[in-house]
């Protein structure tokens, strides 16, 4: 299982222009767009590239839009983990010489709706089995494992409410992210938030107010891998895959066998590590898709950082700070720095946001970051579910 | 009820006698032998290593737990008018016979519906051609 591991790089790595409300880009420009970036921040031209592989979009689609013809293409579109398991299948076609320039895009107009097919067949599985009780979109039903977990375990709200806060300490520090203060008025609720604030925001679907769901956007982001032989030719310091795995545990959030443990997370986790030969001791940062305050929680229990059930009171341990501030346990100066763009929570989300969660994975091991630049941070994870824990993706990322 | 807000299921061949049985106000459930019910209907057992295509449809006793649940507070249709507003409830039902589905569960108040609690199944005519199962606490 090791073969794969330090063999293919990421050598470019960025978002659109803007993220948040653009109404004036279609799905496909939001691609093409974030493919122009990152293959600028490589220093590679669109005609070297030979690979491509995206999600929310077919291919060819996305090809002939760019007017490329790829020799290498994957349309794997399983949710926002999808990129994690592009980057993981890029690898593999990498070594097996199938292609030599991979691109990874993402594009969603997930706010404006510009091109945004919605909606599946009433004859589905969802269709007959979980459409009809009312499912109102992704809080409706990635709410739905929480109570079972709070249940079996005693996590409470309280416990959530920790992470918004500290997720948002990390969006303050990045000029990027939609809810941090550089961008957001407080009158509008942008910039710092207590756990409080969380518990006193609207309620939008038990156990979930307004400030434990993600931010809703528009957006896209784009990776270019290359072998490691060629790593060194652009523009940027390499970032090496060490590990990657996937999962498709189920589909319908009614199905999941155990609404407690994700399935996917442990399977795609287990195989990360493997490939990687590494273990959660090792990891020095980690993104970890937030569509919610809870999904994280899950990710740290099932990808073994903390034992299963004990996610609750490790998130919501603070101390307090040289000038008497609140230092949370995954936000900034915390001892597990989490999330460190702001998160879906409070920097972005387009619907598939993994792509973003590997963006700022590269950056923060380019030590690209600036004022939230966690400090020798040399290997990183970047993690994240597809549909409501149905899918998964892992990814271990290093800079030497 | 000709103008039901709500999404309607529509049946696949596979499905049919399950919506069949539902409009009769009876929940049959898909079932293998030796390995038992199962839900959602598919012609085959899908119990890991069965695979078994011989399928039989039995009668379930409605009578199950809240698995797990949510409260939500969207305006979804049906709960979007001033008759039938939201605050409603979102569960995963485990029935008796060991299979889980989700359901709404209709309670006074949403905020006392427990994890584990006793419920029975209620058939909701929701149109004439439509039952859907839906759940009431015991």
């Amino acid at each position: 299982m090791d073969q794969i591991r330090h063999k293919v790089a990421i050598v470019g790595a960025a978002e659109t222009d803007d993220l948040g409300q653009l109404p004036h880009m279609s799905r496909l420009a939001l691609h093409a767009q974030s493919a122009r970036n990152a293959l600028d921040d490589a220093g590679i031209s669109l005609g070297d590239v030979d690979g491509l592989l995206c999600a929310g979009a077919i291919p060819n689609e996305v090809a002939e839009y760019l007017g490329i013809q790829p020799r290498y293409i994957d349309g794997t579109s399983v949710g926002g983990c999808s990129f994690m398991i592009h980057v993981r299948h890029a690898v593999a076609a990498i070594m097996a010489g199938y292609c030599d320039v991979a691109l990874v895009t993402h594009g969603e107009s997930g706010r404006s709706g510009v091109d945004a097919p919605r909606g599946g067949s009433a004859s589905s599985p969802g269709g007959q089995y979980e459409a009809p009780f009312a499912i109102g979109g992704a809080p409706t039903t990635f709410s739905i494992p929480v109570l079972r977990h709070f249940h079996e375990y005693g996590t409470t709200k309280e416990h959530l409410a920790h992470i918004a806060a500290a997720t948002r300490a990390w969006a303050n520090l990045n000029p990027m992210a939609m809810m941090g203060s550089h961008r957001r008025a407080p009158e509008r609720g942008g910039g710092p938030i207590t756990p409080q604030d969380v518990l006193n925001s609207r309620m939008i679907c038990y156990p979930f107010n307004l400030l434990d769901c993600c931010v809703v956007a528009d957006g896209g982001g784009a990776l270019v891998l290359v072998s490691e032989e060629r790593a060194k030719d652009y523009a940027k310091d390499p970032v090496y895959v060490l590990g990657a795995g996937e999962a498709a545990a189920h589909w319908m959030v009614s199905q999941m066998r155990d609404h407690t443990t994700a399935d996917g997370y442990r399977i795609a986790g287990e195989a990360a590590y493997k490939s990687a030969g590494l273990g959660p001791q090792d990891i020095d940062h980690c993104m970890f898709y937030d569509a919610f305050t809870f999904t994280p929680l899950m990710a740290a229990e099932d990808l073994g950082f903390v034992p299963k059930g004990e996610g609750g009171p490790f998130f919501a341990e603070t101390r307090t700070g040289p000038d008497g501030e609140v230092i949370y346990k995954s936000g900034p100066g915390g001892d597990f720095p989490m999330n460190t763009n702001g998160g879906g929570l409070s920097y972005c989300h387009t619907g598939m946001y993994g792509m973003f969660a590997i963006i700022e994975s590269v950056r923060q091991l380019r030590g690209e970051c600036g004022d939230r630049q966690v400090p020798d941070v040399n290997v990183s994870m970047a993690h994240g579910p597809g549909g409501m824990f149905a899918s998964a993706g892992t990814l271990i990322l290093a800079n030497a | 009820m000709a103008d039901y807000a709500g999404r309607l299921p529509v049946a696949t061949p596979e499905s049919q006698p399950y919506w069949d049985g539902l409009k009769e106000h009876k929940l049959m459930l898909p079932t293998c032998d030796p390995c038992g019910p199962f839900f959602y209907p598919r012609p085959f057992c899908p119990e890991p290593g069965c695979f078994s295509w011989d399928i039989d449809w039995t009668q379930a006793s409605g009578k199950g737990k809240v698995h797990t649940f949510v409260i939500s507070h969207q305006p979804i249709p049906p709960y979007n008018s001033e008759d039938n507003p939201p605050p409603y409830v979102i569960a995963v039902i485990e029935l008796e016979e060991g299979p889980r589905m989700m359901s709404n569960l209709i309670i006074d108040d949403p905020y006392q519906t427990k994890v584990d609690m006793d419920v029975e199944i209620v058939f909701d005519d929701v149109t004439d051609e439509v039952t859907l199962p839906k759940f009431k606490p015991v």
